[in-house]
Parts: C-alpha cells; structure tokens; sequence
C-alpha cells in the first residue's frame, strides 16, 4: 500500500547547532495510529513539526500523499490536522470564531453544519459563543482539536493530547480518536503515557536522541520483546537449583524462596507444552509450591529497556 | 490546487479586524483624541498668535500633518502588533502549517492594519473638520497619499513585528524613529520657514516628502514638487517591499 505520509532521511539541525532528528525514515500507512514514543527532548515534535511545515528540514524528503511538502506544500498542508503540544489559542476570540477561522485558513469554504458537528462531538457547542480565556485547560485543549478538525484533514497529528487532561477525558479522547479513525483518518500521536499507545496503536515508533531506534508493530512488538514471567512461591526455599531442572534456565529470587522462569509469550502462544513440562519436573523432584503467578512486560517497560540500552 | 487561496486571505483579514473592533477604544479613540488636543492647543491657543501659513490659518495648515502623524505610527504600530502577536502567544503554527503562501499572509495582514489606518486617518480628518474650516483641493490625491502612505507603513510595521522577539523592540522604532522624523518632518511647520542648513538638513527626512504631498493635496502648496513627493512614496513602498520578499525567501525568524 503507497503510504500516506513518506519520510526519507529527515535530519534537522537547529540555528543553535543542535542535532534534533538524524537521518529519520517512516512511512506511515493510510489508515493506521501510529504512537511516537520517546523520552523528553528526544525529537518527536521536531519531527511533527518538520511535517507540517513549521520546522524547516535540514536535508531529507518528507511527502504527504505524494505531495513534496516544500515544493508542493499547499496540496500537502491541507491535508493534514496539528494539534500542537502547547495550548496556544487566542484568548479573546469565541470558540466558534476560531474554528472558523481555522477552516478559512485552510482554504475551505464556511461550513456552519460542519463547525457544529465538531463542536458537539468534542462537547464544546454550548460553548461556543464563550471567549477563550474563559475556559479550562481541558476545554482549551478540545479547543485545539476542534480548530484542527475544522478543514476535514485525511491526517491528524496529535502532540501529546492527553497532557494533563483527566480520566474521562482521556477516555473521551480515545474515543473520538477511534472514531477518527474508522472514518479513514490516519492519526499520528505521541505520548508519555505507554498506556495509552498500548491502548490506541497499531504501531508504534520509538525515537531517541533524534533518532528513530524502532519501528514496529504493536502486536508484533509486544510479542517478540514481551517476555512473561511464572513466578512459584515455594513451600520450602532452595539454596540452588537442581540440575534436573538446569534445561530451564531458572533463576532463584527472594532468598530462594521464589523459582522464577522466563519464557517467550509467543512461543507460549504457539505452544504451553513447557510450563506442563517444567510443572511434571518440579513434582518429580519433589519440589512443591504454595502460589504461582505470571508477568508479561508492558510497552513500558520494553521502551525504558530500549532506549536505557542506547545510554 | 488553486494557487491563491482567497479563503483564507479572507479569514485572516477578517481576524484582524475584528480584534481591531474589539479594541476600537485603543485604535480609534486615542489617536483621535490626541489628534484633537494638538488641535485645541496648536490649532486654537497658539495658531491664534500665529501668522497665515501662504494664505492658510495654521489650523487649517497643520491638519495634513496631523493626519500623517497619526497615520504613520498608527500604521507601523497596528501591522507590527498584529504579526508580532501569534509569534508571542504561539498561535503563529497555524499559519505556518496551513496551506497559505507567504504572500497571502503579508497581504492580509498589512491590509488589515492599512484598513484600520485609512479608516482611522478619515476619522481624524472628520475630526478636524469640525474644529478649523477645511477644503480639499486635491481629493483624489489626498485618497492615493492616504493610502500608499497606510500601505507603506504597515508593511514597515510588519517588518518591525517580524523582527521584533519583546514588546520593547515593537515599541522601539516608531517612538525612536517615526515620531521625531514626523515632528522634524514639518507637521507643524513649512519647512521654508527653516534656516538653510536646517532647511537642507531636513531634505533628508524622508517624512517631509511625505507630509508634503499631502499638504500640496489638501491646500494645493507644498515644499517640495509633488512628483518628489509621490515618487518617494513609492520609493519606499519599493524598499519595505523588498525587505518582506527577503525576509519570507529566508524564512527569517519565522521559521526554524
Ligand atoms: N527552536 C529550537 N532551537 C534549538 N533547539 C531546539 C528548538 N526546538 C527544539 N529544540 C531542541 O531539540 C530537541 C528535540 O526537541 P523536541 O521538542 O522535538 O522534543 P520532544 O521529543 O517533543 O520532547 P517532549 O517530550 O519534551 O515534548 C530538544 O533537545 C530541544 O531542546
Ligand atoms: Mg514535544
């Protein structure tokens, strides 16, 4: 499938010398979420930015649905939707007007019908005739995403939308976000909370220090780094472990008391015939446990054991 | 593609002059009132003693340049504060991000503070009628001054609010620069009055062509010829023109 938005060797250098994005290459795919994760100051708004025009690159080739975003930039811009990281509105104009003026802006006709469309969905049409400095951090926000749903975008960037915003909204978000994108848009977020990609996307990026250090599948990225854990808290504590059960690679923990073995969870997927295995073994060497439990790593804690290797 | 996008040329000129009616006390009311205080004290209490200006009450002689006075500071300040402002609440990412060319901003945005600034010149000039009788010889001309002159000033104004990264460097230009160019530049007097140094020194003052041009429009005398003038006027429309083409080639400071 021709990707929707093509990243080609991006690396940006700001005025200050400093290295923010080095030789970054995506493709996103029409249709998808795709979560940037990465620690503070690792480039993901560089990155957003350099797309949508604000940020100028520095060398590399950056397309929107076949649309250089230099030479043909109005073709490309116009397809896509910012909600920046900073909320930046203007506080003395209503909420209705703004929106308006964003689709204006993005050289579509006035469309009352659409404006309250929006609007309502983001639960801002009771507000609409409110001037913005009146409003909460949260309303502000929907603000935001309602000025960059104004023009009907195929794209929508996302930077860090859920910031300091509240559970149920948090929730609301996620959700007009799933409706986004079952109407076809293509979203493109980024986020600190792992559990929130976890939640949303279909694939997910990882960038440090300006540079882009995976790209995967979620699914796919949960399955090979996910390892799970069965932890057996025994009747009695072992100095060490049998020999018999050496083919396991088990490790001890809690003063012997727990009996930890690693596992694959998509090798367990395929087959569970070696927890059956190790569980005869035990009884066989006569090793007993009272309680038992397993782990499987969350997105967490595989982004903080990718990006600490890189250190 | 279309390769003007009127749409949004008309949302952004429209956003400008509504934050314009939003602060019509500031833009409309000040000047005019400042404008009618020089008039009580120039006009009135010290044109009184005064001579006639080559037939002209002094009332009457100072109006053009009142109206340039407040024409080119309002100008300068109206476009400099309207660019400046996204840049410092940082609501310029949606213009940098939409599918608007360089031009399209400029026109906008330097149309709109020249709207505010002919609107506002015609205000002090309704003003001044009330107070000194007035007849405009020239009203066509009067009209094209007025707004090259608005034109001109705004896109100067633009070019400051680009620049400018405080409020002190808005500010900077028309107090430091505008303003005394304005008073030395002959609001209040007729350059011939003037020693010969002074007189030639004052050539120099690119606002004397411009009070001059107008005051030849409203009284049909000038200091210097009206093609000097005119041809001055669009001199500088020439060079802040250039200056704005420049400055969106390089993507200066809007950009980084
Ligand atoms: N205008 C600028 N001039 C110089 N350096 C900049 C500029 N903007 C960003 N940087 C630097 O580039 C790096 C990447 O910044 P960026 O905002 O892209 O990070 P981020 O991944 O979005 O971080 P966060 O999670 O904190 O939002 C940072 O080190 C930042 O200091
Ligand atoms: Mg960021």
């Amino acid at each position: 499938m021709q990707p929707i938005i093509s990243v080609a060797n991006l690396s940006k250098t700001y005025a200050s010398g400093f290295y923010a994005l080095k030789n970054v290459s995506l493709d996103i795919r029409p249709g998808e979420i795709f979560a940037l994760l990465g620690p503070n100051g690792a480039g993901k708004t560089t990155l957003i930015s350099t797309v949508c025009g604000i940020v100028t690159p520095s060398s590399g080739r950056v397309t929107v649905d076949g649309h250089d975003i230099l030479d043909d930039y109005r073709a490309a811009r116009s397809l896509i939707g910012l909600v920046p990281q900073e909320l930046t509105t203007d506080a003395f104009e209503t909420v209705r007007a703004t929106v308006t003026f964003s689709r204006g802006l993005f050289g579509l006709r006035a469309n009352p019908a659409h404006i309250e469309k929006v609007l309502k969905e983001l639960s801002l049409w009771d507000k609409k005739d409110n001037t913005i400095r009146t409003l909460s951090g949260g309303m502000k926000r929907r603000v935001m995403i309602a000025k960059a749903l104004a023009h009907e975008p195929r794209i929508l960037f996302l930077d860090e939308p859920t910031a300091g915003v509240d559970v149920e909204l948090r929730r609301d978000m996620w959700a007009l976000v799933r409706a986004l994108r079952a109407s076809g848009v293509t979203i493109i977020l980024t986020t600190h909370y792992i559990d929130e990609a976890e939640e949303m996307a279909d694939r997910i990026g990882v960038i440090s220090k300006g540079e882009l250090i995976l790209v995967e599948e979620k699914v796919e990225l949960m399955r090979k780094l996910g390892k799970k854990q069965l932890t057996l808290h025994l009747q009695q504590p072992l100095d060490n472990i049998p020999p018999a059960l050496a083919a396991y690679g088990l490790t001890l923990a809690d003063k012997g008391n727990d009996l930890i073995y690693s596992y694959d969870a998509r090798d367990a997927e395929h087959d569970s015939s070696s927890i059956a295995a190790l569980l005869g073994d035990l009884a066989a060497t006569g090793i007993h446990f009272k309680d038992l439990q397993t782990t499987q790593s969350s997105l967490e804690d595989i982004f903080v054991t990718l990006v600490s290797d890189r250190k | 593609m279309s390769n003007f996008n009127i749409f949004a040329v008309r949302a952004m000129y429209h956003f400008e002059m509504s934050r314009f009616r939003r602060t019509l006390m500031q833009s409309l009311i000040a000047p005019v009132l400042s404008t009618a205080l020089y008039f009580v004290v120039f006009g009135a209490a010290i044109g009184e003693r005064m001579q006639q200006m080559g037939g002209i009450s002094y009332g009457a002689f100072i109006v053009p340049g009142l109206i340039m006075l407040s024409l080119l500071t309002q100008s300068v300040s109206n476009a400099a504060f309207g660019i400046y402002f996204p840049k410092f609440t940082g609501t310029i990412y949606e213009l940098l991000s939409a599918p608007v060319s360089y031009f399209e901003i400029v026109l906008a945005y330097v149309g709109a503070a020249a709207s505010k600034s002919i609107i506002l010149g015609l205000v002090i000039l309704a003003t001044a009628a009330t107070i000194v009788p007035l007849e405009i010889e020239h009203p066509l001309w009067m009209m094209l001054f007025l707004v090259l002159t608005s034109v001109t000033f705004s896109l100067l104004g633009f070019i400051i609010g680009i620049w400018a990264d405080g409020f002190e460097k808005l500010q900077i230009i028309p107090m430091l620069i505008i303003t005394p160019l304005t008073f030395l530049g002959g609001s209040f007097y007729s350059i011939d009055m003037l020693p010969p140094l002074w007189r030639t020194i004052s050539l120099f003052n690119p606002v004397v062509y411009l009070i001059s041009g107008f005051r030849w429009s409203f009284h049909g005398t000038a200091d210097v010829g009206i093609s000097i003038s005119l041809g001055m006027t669009l001199g500088f429309l020439a060079v802040f023109l250039a200056i704005v083409a420049w400055i969106f080639r390089t993507g200066y400071k809007l950009k980084t």
